[in-house]
């Protein structure tokens, strides 16, 4: 499998994220924000956690309007698959490939520490190592975690089955304790808590290993 | 040409910033706020000289990027 992870100016789990695609055996490239293309092949392209842009105007929306965004959204709309972490979620709202918006925490604190969340379903390439209904620890760590869609965005995703992730214990106020969505393919995933952040027990736990093994295993070829 | 955008989150879109100003205001003595919504002024200056062209390219630059309107509306204004 070959993955690509973009870094924009103000990223910083890029190497967390091409680290954990390594472990999962990916031949990962890492691209820059002003590449206008990806590198031939690619299978998945990972949107990493952090502060593109400085968060300016709002979290993801320069950066989702990047050359590389571009090419991110040619590469989904063929099929690609494309995993969005945390400010890498915000960045796939902004660029329309994942519905809703992120807001501002409802507590308003910057919020730093594991959650556990449940498995909303195990079909997608990225869920298929659990069964739904299990429960996972990830950490997270944002400002602006807050999902929020229009009523007919949400009966929708429930409908589609399209709700990847949700919190046991709601840290952020996020409508339906939504912590992570789907394209309609199945092949985009959003999150707000990160994976990456969850590969070794020296991390505190390696639950989010079971993404990445998952994603390598259950990938059909794009 | 200067253009100015203010963009504020859609009605019925919880704003939890404002909820927090509203609360500080209540704290120092203001009882009378009922409500506040915080949004953004954003100022432009156009190289444009046709009033209703400068418009209609702002309201595009809002729509592509300088709102997002899956939660926020936005009003132009070209002075």
């Amino acid at each position: 499998m070959k993955a690509a992870v973009i870094t924009f100016p103000g990223s910083n789990c890029d190497r967390d994220l091409a680290t954990a695609f390594e472990k999962a055996g990916a031949d990962v490239t890492r691209v820059w924000h002003k590449d206008t293309a990806l590198p031939e092949g690619v299978d998945v392209v990972g949107v990493p956690g952090g502060f593109s842009f400085g968060d300016y105007l709002r979290c993801g929306a320069i950066a989702a309007r990047s050359p590389i965004a571009a090419a991110m959204i040619r590469h989904a709309e063929r099929g690609g698959y494309v995993l969005g972490i945390c400010n890498g979620f915000q960045v796939l709202t902004e660029t329309g490939l994942l519905p809703g918006a992120l807001m501002r925490n409802a507590g308003l604190k910057f919020i730093c520490r594991g959650v556990d969340l449940r498995v909303a379903t195990a079909d997608s390439a990225f869920t298929s190592d659990w069964a739904a209904g299990d429960v996972v620890r990830f950490p997270i760590a944002h400002h602006d975690g807050n999902y929020t869609a229009d009523p007919e965005t949400l009966a929708r995703l429930r409908g589609e089955d399209r709700v990847a992730f949700t919190y046991l214990d709601n840290p952020n106020g996020s409508m339906e304790d939504i912590a992570g969505i789907l394209s309609a393919n199945r092949r985009v995933l959003g999150l707000m808590p990160h994976p990456e952040r969850a590969v070794e027990e020296a991390q505190g736990g390696a639950d989010g290993m079971g993404l990445f093994r998952a994603l390598l295993g259950g990938m059909a070829l794009v | 040409m200067k253009a100015r955008v203010h963009v504020m989150l859609k009605d019925g879109v919880l704003d939890p910033q404002g909820e927090a100003v509203k609360h500080a205001l209540g704290t120092l003595g203001f009882s009378g706020v009922e409500g506040v919504r915080q949004g953004k002024v954003i100022e432009l200056d156009l190289a444009a000289t046709d009033r209703a062209a400068a418009e209609a390219e702002v309201r595009q630059m809002c729509e592509k990027l300088l709102a997002n309107t899956v939660i926020e509306k936005y009003t132009v204004e070209i002075a």
